[in-house]
């Protein structure tokens, strides 16, 4: 009883938040219901028994998405947009996608959970650690599409830095290349100063 | 009501669930229509969605490759985020605004 009750307060909490987040005028209060949607569904995630998403949901996009967001937000220096109903514009295409929803709904309260068997012979989920579980078949089943998500994420870290530089005249840099080039002769001097009439 | 609380958490709730953050993430996009900003956050609401569903998934039918998948959609996500922020700053830098109404460089 008390996992259904707590199942519907942290759902509704999910809900509430995703609203806030698309109808917050102001980014930054945006941003923050991001990172409460995201919190409450990391709960949600250890009701399932998925614990090392969940602690990889707070990492990854409360740490580091959300921060980035929130980072993007601020300096981007965005006016507060004014409030305008713009529903009527999407009339056509917003009834089709909710008449998809509805069919979609429909069709959740009425299904038969019988037909959810076993799909596959992976690792149970009750007989080990989730992480180890996890682990165990990420490194061997999926060892491909693990490596490939490394060359994705390496290749959007390159991307953005590439985008995202810059050179702006007048800001003082280190090159490397004119520190190493640099000869003795070029930087120092010898000069012989008489007795009594240095500077 | 004590009996509704008394019921199962089902797969059913997941899916409802989920598939209401996936249409509240659709309806922003559709809603903030001046920032770019907004739609990238329905963007992310839109996979979280997805990864609910997926997770329930895995719970419900006892195979990991659910949470296998939505680890990957998670590094997915992470990425474009980056990226899209990145090209966000760029035309910033260019235009000096991220309206999406004054993106209209390449209409004739």
């Amino acid at each position: 009883m008390y996992y259904s009750i707590l199942f519907y307060i942290f759902s509704f909490f999910v809900i509430l938040s995703s609203v806030g987040v698309i109808t917050s005028k102001n980014p930054v209060y945006c941003v923050l219901y991001l990172i409460l949607a995201f919190i409450n569904s990391a709960i949600l995630f250890l009701f399932l028994n998925a614990e090392f998403l969940a602690m990889l949901l707070i990492v990854v996009y409360v740490g580091a998405v959300a921060v980035l967001f929130l980072f993007v937000v601020m300096m981007l220096n965005i006016n507060i947009e004014e409030k305008k109903s713009k529903f009527l514009k999407f009339k056509p295409l917003s009834v089709i996608l909710g008449s998809i929803i509805l069919v979609e709904f429909l069709y959740f309260f009425i299904m038969d959970n019988s037909t959810l068997e076993k799909l596959s012979n992976t690792p149970n989920l009750e007989q080990k650690n989730n992480t180890i579980s996890l682990g165990n078949i990420l490194y061997t089943d999926f060892a491909l599409l693990f490596q490939m998500c490394g060359v994705i994420l390496l290749v959007a870290m390159i991307g953005a830095i590439v985008l995202t530089l810059r050179k702006r005249p007048g800001v003082k840099k280190q090159i490397i290349k004119n520190q190493v080039d640099t000869k003795k002769e070029d930087v120092i001097e010898v000069v012989s100063v008489k007795n009594n009439e240095g500077a | 009501m004590i009996e509704f609380f008394n019921l199962p958490i089902l797969i059913n709730h997941y899916l409802i669930l989920s598939s209401l953050i996936f249409l509240l993430g659709v309806i922003g996009i559709f809603l903030n229509r001046k920032n770019v900003i907004s739609i990238l956050m329905s963007i992310e609401l839109i996979l979280l969605g997805v990864n609910i569903n997926f997770i329930a998934f895995s719970y419900f039918s006892s195979d990991l490759t659910g949470q296998i998948f939505s680890l990957f959609i998670l590094t997915v996500a992470a990425a474009e985020a980056a990226i899209g922020l990145a090209i966000l700053v760029v035309y910033f830098r260019n235009k000096g605004t991220i309206d999406v109404k004054d993106i209209n460089v390449l209409k004739g």
